[in-house]
């Protein structure tokens, strides 16, 4: 099994394109103004591949992939279907 | 209660200050520091710019750092309703820089840099100049003036002001180049001076045992001695008020913790130690030690919705969400604050999606949601056309 993974956004570098929310609605909504509301959870397994090219295709570079399961501090969006792994 | 600030307001000069405390004693040597470090830690000292980390982990940190780190001592105090570090850096500078310059030897940094207010800038010079002369520190100091805005406290933009001249968040751990730094607030590295005099016993002696040692406030509002005091930790917040010559009109609700800290009414406050675990029942924490003060006759929703929209405009323009989210939660609260046509539910919803690289946001949120709490009353008021400081 891979190391667990999570979604992080610099929030700087972001310019609300919006296309990460396109290509991973499952990990990541938009806010009122377009810039991305990311699930704090682990990865799924099943969604490594999506998320690597929504890192791949950001415009602005601004999402990146980092190590560890999901953790405190970081937004869950209600609803978002919980799986996440133990350590 | 009088450890940092001398009663008379004379020990700017090096000559003055030594008589008071005397010679600074050596933090150096690496199996001191070790000592020293577990010395501030059994003191129980904590960051006072407003976020309360224990300094010793800190310095722990940055002494296990490579390459050696450098000190950047923060009195930037870019939050216009605190004076404190100005008032510090004015009366007790000295007693700042053998902080500051305690703190090099600690984590083994050869620099110091202070950040200081404009106000203050000459008397800083002034002491760092006689320092020079007299020949009493180990590692070169530098001054520098901060820049004038609020964002500009922020740890990560004092770096980026050190090292770029931009005076803005960047999102990641404090680091000049390759060198780690340690930003501390000045009246942390001054506690930090005096407990390498006096020990940890000696800083606990005062203040909450969960909690300890003095602090520096600022009494702003509606009573009689606006101004900065140093007191106990776990200070009753009416005893802050008497302190400050007493209430000056009747009151209404206090601003705890300043810009980003949490409104709570009056009566509510009152009888609460100021401390973390004091304030507590009304979710509010000291933060850099800023009360102000609203009376009765004043309208809480007109006070937050001007200093709600000094917050966006004192956003640093990088994080989409913060500049357009602050913004429009301004924008209802200015509406809300006059005819009440606002939508709340749109507010509420705004307060948990702003966010950004670094507190700004989230600390203008919290101010916010705690007005919607405590001026709700108000709010039925104003969306009746009514408004208390109208009220006869």
């Amino acid at each position: 099994m891979t190391a667990p993974v999570r979604l992080a956004v610099d929030l700087i570098a972001c310019d609300g394109r919006g296309l990460c929310a396109e290509l991973l609605p499952e990990l990541i909504t938009l806010d009122d103004w377009g810039y991305p509301l990311l699930s704090g959870r682990t990865v799924p397994a099943a969604l490594r591949g999506e998320a690597s090219a929504a890192v791949q295709l950001c415009p602005r570079l601004a999402l990146r992939l980092e190590a560890g399961a999901g953790a405190a501090g970081s937004r869950v969006r209600p609803g978002a279907g919980s799986t996440s792994q133990a350590r | 209660m009088s450890r940092l600030l001398p009663g008379d307001y004379a020990d700017r000069t090096l000559a003055r200050h030594l008589a008071r405390h005397g010679n600074r004693p050596s933090c150096a040597g690496t199996r001191r520091r070790d000592e020293l470090i577990a010395e501030v830690e059994r003191a129980g000292l904590t960051g006072r710019g407003g976020a309360g980390f224990p300094t010793a982990v800190k310095l722990r940190a940055l002494a296990a750092a490579w390459p050696v780190p450098m000190v950047i001592a923060n009195g930037v105090e870019g939050e216009p309703a605190s004076d404190k570090d100005k008032v510090l850096l004015a009366v007790a500078p000295h007693l700042v820089l053998d902080g500051a310059v305690g703190a090099a030897e600690l984590t083994g940094a050869r620099e110091v840099v202070m950040v200081v207010h404009h106000a203050v800038r000459e008397i800083v010079d002034h002491a760092v100049a006689e320092r020079r002369t007299a020949g009493t520190d180990p590692v070169p100091v530098r001054v520098m003036t901060a820049a004038d805005t609020f964002i500009a406290g922020e740890a990560s933009a004092v770096v980026h002001w050190v090292e770029r001249g931009v005076a803005a968040p960047t999102g990641r751990p404090p680091r000049l180049g390759p060198r780690p730094a340690l930003v501390q607030n000045v009246e942390t590295l001054a506690h930090l001076a005096l407990i390498r005099r006096h020990g940890a016993v000696w800083f606990r002696s005062a203040g909450s045992p969960g909690e300890p040692g003095s602090m520096l406030i600022t009494m702003a509002g509606a009573v009689r001695r606006p101004g900065v005091y140093e007191i106990e930790t776990g200070t009753p917040v009416g005893g802050l008020i008497e302190l400050a010559g007493g209430a000056a009109a009747p009151l209404g609700a206090l601003l705890i913790g300043g810009y980003f800290g949490t409104w709570a009414e009056a009566a509510a406050a009152l009888p609460l130690p100021f401390s973390s675990a004091g304030l507590a029942p009304v979710g509010a924490r000291p933060g850099a030690g800023v009360i102000a003060v609203l009376p009765r006759t004043a309208c809480g929703l007109a006070e937050t919705a001007r200093i709600t929209r000094y917050l966006a405009r004192s956003s640093a323009g990088q994080c989409g969400p913060c500049v357009f989210g602050l913004d429009a939660i301004a924008a209802q609260l200015e509406r809300l604050a006059g005819d009440g046509a606002c939508d709340l539910t749109l507010v509420h919803r705004w307060l948990g999606q702003v966010r950004g690289a670094c507190r700004h946001p989230d600390g203008t949120a919290l101010m916010v949601a705690s007005a919607l709490r405590v001026f709700g009353a108000e709010a039925d008021l104003h969306a009746r056309g009514w408004c208390s400081e109208a009220r006869p």
